[in-house]
């Protein structure tokens, strides 16, 4: 778990390792050290993942690990469901799945 | 392509035709690829998006009733009751191959026995909205695994599923017109040069009557 301290660290109780990030810069470090570490699946708080979208791209494409963002405290961005989005996009060339909406 | 080189010889021809065959075999396996490839991934895309509204409405939920638990707890005891977690969670990755994709597939365990042996504090100093709060996210876990797993096979799906159907395009409309076009033209240019040598050979044939028996057939 990745994020702002009051969004994840409900998640330690379910026995996740949680690492509270404040800024940015050490969100990209902390990201990029787990991504080396043995972490199959990271969670991101949607308000971190927007702004480090340029590393969880470098993820995208690499079979482990998933870099997943969820909503935070702050609610949710929309994010989530942008990152489907932009999947459908680049395999279909354009979104016929959220479109109905 | 005729603007490029090529030997007009019989050679190159059977080499070229040869190459066409396989350039149309490898279109249509590489279609049928994409084809399969494209409804896979629609149906995992729409299993994610279900998914993940499922998971963001959970964890709202949960986070509404982390924030009664904060409001009821002081800041100090809250910490202390979730410093030293109980539980903890080990996640085993796997892979499947779905047509030659790599997604993974995962499977958690707990350390304790029950998955629902995660209280990691004692109930009499701590409000009760806390227990529902975590339980709340509990309950949302396995499914957000099952987001990551189907979420991460939606991005590699679409990142091979790009790469093929531009493998596809160049093989439609740049490979197989190109090898075709050189195919024609290497045909005709044989075939001109034959009809050249027998041109050749019938003028040779009038010349050398001409000369032995003074016919004149022109």
């Amino acid at each position: 778990m990745l994020g702002d301290r009051d969004s994840i660290y409900g998640f330690a109780a379910l026995g996740l390792d949680i690492f509270p990030v404040s800024d940015n810069e050490t969100g990209a470090r902390t990201l990029r050290s787990l991504a080396e570490r043995d972490y199959a699946v990271i969670y991101i708080t949607e308000a971190l993942a927007k702004e480090l979208e340029l590393e969880l791209d470098r993820y995208r494409e690499a079979p482990l690990p998933a870099v997943i963002p969820i909503p935070g405290v702050r609610g949710n961005t929309g994010m989530g469901i942008a990152m489907v989005k932009k999947s459908v996009e680049q395999a279909v060339g354009s979104d016929i799945i959220f479109n109905e909406k | 392509m005729a603007g490029t080189q090529v030997n007009p010889t019989r050679m190159e021809l059977t080499r070229l035709k040869k190459k066409l065959v396989t350039a149309t075999k490898g279109h249509k396996l590489l279609k049928d690829k994409r084809d399969e490839l494209m409804r896979q991934f629609l149906e995992k895309v729409r299993e994610n998006k279900a998914l993940r509204e499922h998971v963001e409405e959970g964890i709202q939920a949960a986070n509404k009733n982390f924030l009664l638990a904060r409001a009821g707890m002081q800041e100090e005891v809250l910490n202390t009751a979730l410093l030293a977690p109980k539980q903890r969670v080990s996640l085993e990755s796997g892979v499947e191959n779905v047509m030659s994709v790599e997604i993974p597939k995962f499977t958690f365990k707990t350390r304790t026995p029950d998955e629902n042996d995660m209280f990691s504090y004692g109930f009499a100093f701590t409000s009760s909205d806390l227990d529902d709060a975590i339980q709340s996210l509990a309950d949302i876990f396995p499914d957000m695994l099952k987001l990551a797993e189907c979420e991460k096979s939606c991005q590699l799906m679409a990142a091979e599923i790009e790469k093929t159907r531009r493998r596809v395009n160049a093989l439609e409309h740049v490979m197989i017109p190109n090898l075709q076009q050189n195919i024609k033209y290497i045909t005709m240019k044989l075939d001109e040069n034959e009809r050249s040598t027998q041109i050749r050979l019938m003028k040779v044939k009038d010349m050398m009557l001409a000369e032995a028996h003074g016919y004149d057939t022109l």
